[in-house]
């Protein structure tokens, strides 16, 4: 099969998942209560909320009321977002997404190469200590809270040691003075570095960098014990003890030869990893006040926003189904054992 | 000597020459003492309130003062109280909605995997879409519309409700997958062969064997299901403040993170309410991790001889 019939046979796969997600988030506004309360604000009327059953077929049985409440949600209109004052829910996460999408992009970048860099070591001195101090790290990762870790990074960097800031993406007074940017793109990093202003890029990415290792932490254990685990497999392969009986030098089988191989496995944590990067940016979001969209979707559960709620849902399944196409692609490309089918 | 018993022994001798499953094991058997001695290491003053931390409403006071081991917490709540009976929520949370998710994955991945057809192809989707989500966003998208209570025990019931709902599609596909395999083995073809039903080839001859590899994931995801729990109720979901879970508690302290609280005319920061219940956090999941680890190690044939 060809590579552009494998991605539109892949995406034409995902419809059926994506609309089986949305009879799932359906269901839950309909079993959590009026679905009306999602347009209804303090302020209206009688007659205007009369107009907003009629105008949202409220009135019509539940089937009907999911291919309007669907035709709704692929022309934009999620809804509005209580705990943003009133405004509407894509609008939100239009203006929150470049917020978490630069601290997981951040994150990732860290893990990944901090990751293979640790797999590798590790598998190359199998059973010394430095071994032994990765696999340690690795475990910790996985049964570490990241809440306790996000407290604990706080605790040391911010309030005992005073290197970093508590959190937020920018410091509001040195903003002000050192003239601002202009939000070209809503992430920061680029946005200060397009406008000039350095003093604030500095800033911007001192605030990254707390939150971005608290969320890489999770994601980096995963990718060093695969990264070990392939590693060692490729290491006992017939093609190394070749290279290495031709007098080839060390740093070259394991750089060239062994770990150009042992990535390709790595590669499709990093989709599973996506999914998991966005329930840890609920967490480490809200506690350094990262003004994206797992803060957004904590403060709705705090003011009881059902609409909210949903669409973080709903974006979310997107993105993780999205995540999981584009690595088995990668996959199938960087591999050229794997059969596409 | 029955082979099932000289099995098991072998099992046994395997699990103690591996350090770290002993570890593991420790700290498992550590948290359900804990657990079990609830009443005994800790006396709740309300017997029909156990999950409602005794409290003095004064301010945080360090470990130690007053005969408060781990400290007190807001409106002078005993942290140790809050751990000790914790380790039985966590548990009581943890075994409820692995064993439910792990009986209701069982059967219908059997059904789904021995039958097929439009069962299995029914089944397969659904699971689809549970696993197109992960797990703490989608039990947060149920719990957002379960009636919330001022009572403990029914706001973990929301969680344990929700978590379970979330775990068992997993289960359902590895079961299948185990299914699908074991179904072509000699003894399955032999079983028909003698003339036993449909339902007790797939209920006494497949389902037992292929039980290993859920063995293993029902034992990680105990702590993985805490884990979870926990950062439920740190965001703000489950038990109202005040109550015996772990999560809450850190949460609790997180409030008071960087303030300074005056004990006796000294000042501390009152780290002791959120490092206490943070640390047994750590050890359930590693020790239920660790003990996964191993048993993976052991059923494995591959592994064994």
């Amino acid at each position: 099969m060809r590579m552009s019939t494998y991605i539109v046979r892949r995406l034409l796969l995902l419809i059926p998942v994506l609309l089986g997600v949305s009879i799932f988030v359906f269901s839950l506004i309909q079993i959590g209560g009026d679905p009306a309360g999602a347009y209804i604000t303090e302020r209206m009327t009688e007659v205007q909320i009369a107009e907003i059953y009629e105008k949202y077929h409220f009135n019509e049985p539940a089937y009907v009321q999911y291919f309007y409440w669907l035709a709704g949600i692929i022309q934009g209109d999620w809804g509005l977002s209580k705990s943003e004052r009133e405004m509407p829910v894509t609008e939100v996460i239009a203006n929150k997404f470049p917020a978490t999408f630069e601290l997981a992009m951040v994150s990732i970048i860290i893990a990944f190469f901090a990751g293979i860099a640790l797999g590798t070591v590790s598998a190359v001195r199998k059973d010394k200590p430095i071994d032994h101090a990765t696999r340690l790290l690795a475990l910790a990762g996985v049964c570490l809270p990241i809440f306790i870790l996000a407290l604990i990074l706080q605790y040391v960097f911010y309030y005992s040691l005073d290197l970093f800031p508590s959190g937020g993406r920018y410091d509001e007074i040195l903003y002000i003075n050192s003239g601002g940017f202009t939000q070209y793109t809503g992430f920061y990093l680029i946005d200060t570095a397009v406008s000039g202003n350095w003093v604030m890029f500095q800033d911007v990415a001192w605030h990254l960098i707390l939150p971005a290792l608290c969320l890489s932490f999770g994601t980096l254990a995963i990718i060093t014990r695969i990264m070990r685990s392939s590693m060692l497999e490729v290491l006992s392969q017939d093609y190394i003890r070749t290279a290495k009986s031709k007098g080839l030098p060390k740093k070259t089988v394991i750089n060239k030869h062994a770990r150009r191989n042992a990535l390709i496995p790595t590669t499709t944590v990093i989709g599973l990893a996506f999914g998991g990067l966005l329930a840890g940016a609920v967490l480490t979001e809200t506690i350094f006040y990262w003004p994206g969209l797992g803060k957004w979707s904590t403060d709705a559960i705090v003011s009881l926003d059902q609409a909210s709620i949903m669409g973080f849902v709903l974006l979310t399944a997107i993105i993780f189904v999205l995540a999981n196409l584009v690595v088995d692609l990668m996959y199938a490309a960087l591999d050229p054992r794997v059969r596409l089918g | 000597m029955t082979p099932r018993i000289r099995e098991m022994r072998y099992s046994l001798y395997l699990m103690r020459k591996s350090a770290l499953a002993l570890v593991g094991l420790a700290m498992v058997i550590f948290v359900i003492i804990v657990a079990l001695a609830a009443p005994y290491l800790a006396t709740p003053p309300n017997p029909r309130e156990p999950m409602t931390i005794p409290k003095d409403f004064a301010q945080p006071k360090p470990p130690g003062a007053e005969g408060h081991i781990m400290g007190t917490g807001t409106y002078g709540s005993d942290i140790y109280y809050g751990v000790v009976w914790g380790a039985r929520t966590s548990i009581y949370v943890a075994l409820f909605v692995v064993l439910v998710a792990a009986i209701i994955g069982i059967v219908l991945g059997a059904v789904a995997g021995y039958y097929g057809g439009w069962i299995d192809e029914m089944l397969m989707r659904i699971t689809d879409i549970f696993l197109a989500l992960p797990a703490l966003i989608l039990a947060m998208a149920i719990v957002a519309i379960l009636p919330r209570s001022p009572d403990p025990m029914k706001s973990l019931e929301n969680i344990m409700l929700a978590l379970t709902l979330v775990w068992w599609p997993p289960y359902a596909r590895l079961i299948r997958g185990q299914v699908l395999s074991i179904r072509e083995n000699v003894y399955v073809e032999a079983a028909k062969a003698v003339g036993a039903t449909r339902s007790r080839i797939l209920f006494r001859h497949i389902v037992p064997n292929s039980l290993a590899p859920m063995l293993v994931q029902i034992t990680m995801d105990i702590g993985v299901v805490v884990l979870v729990a926990a950062g439920l109720s740190f965001i703000g979901f489950g038990v109202p403040p005040g109550s015996a879970e772990w999560g809450r508690m850190v949460s609790d302290g997180h409030n008071y993170f960087i303030g300074t609280v005056y004990y006796q005319g000294v000042a501390y920061n009152p780290w002791w309410i959120w490092v206490f219940p943070g640390l047994f956090i750590f050890i359930f999941v590693m020790g239920f991790n660790l003990l996964g680890d191993g048993l993976r190690d052991i059923l494995d044939p591959r592994l064994r001889r």
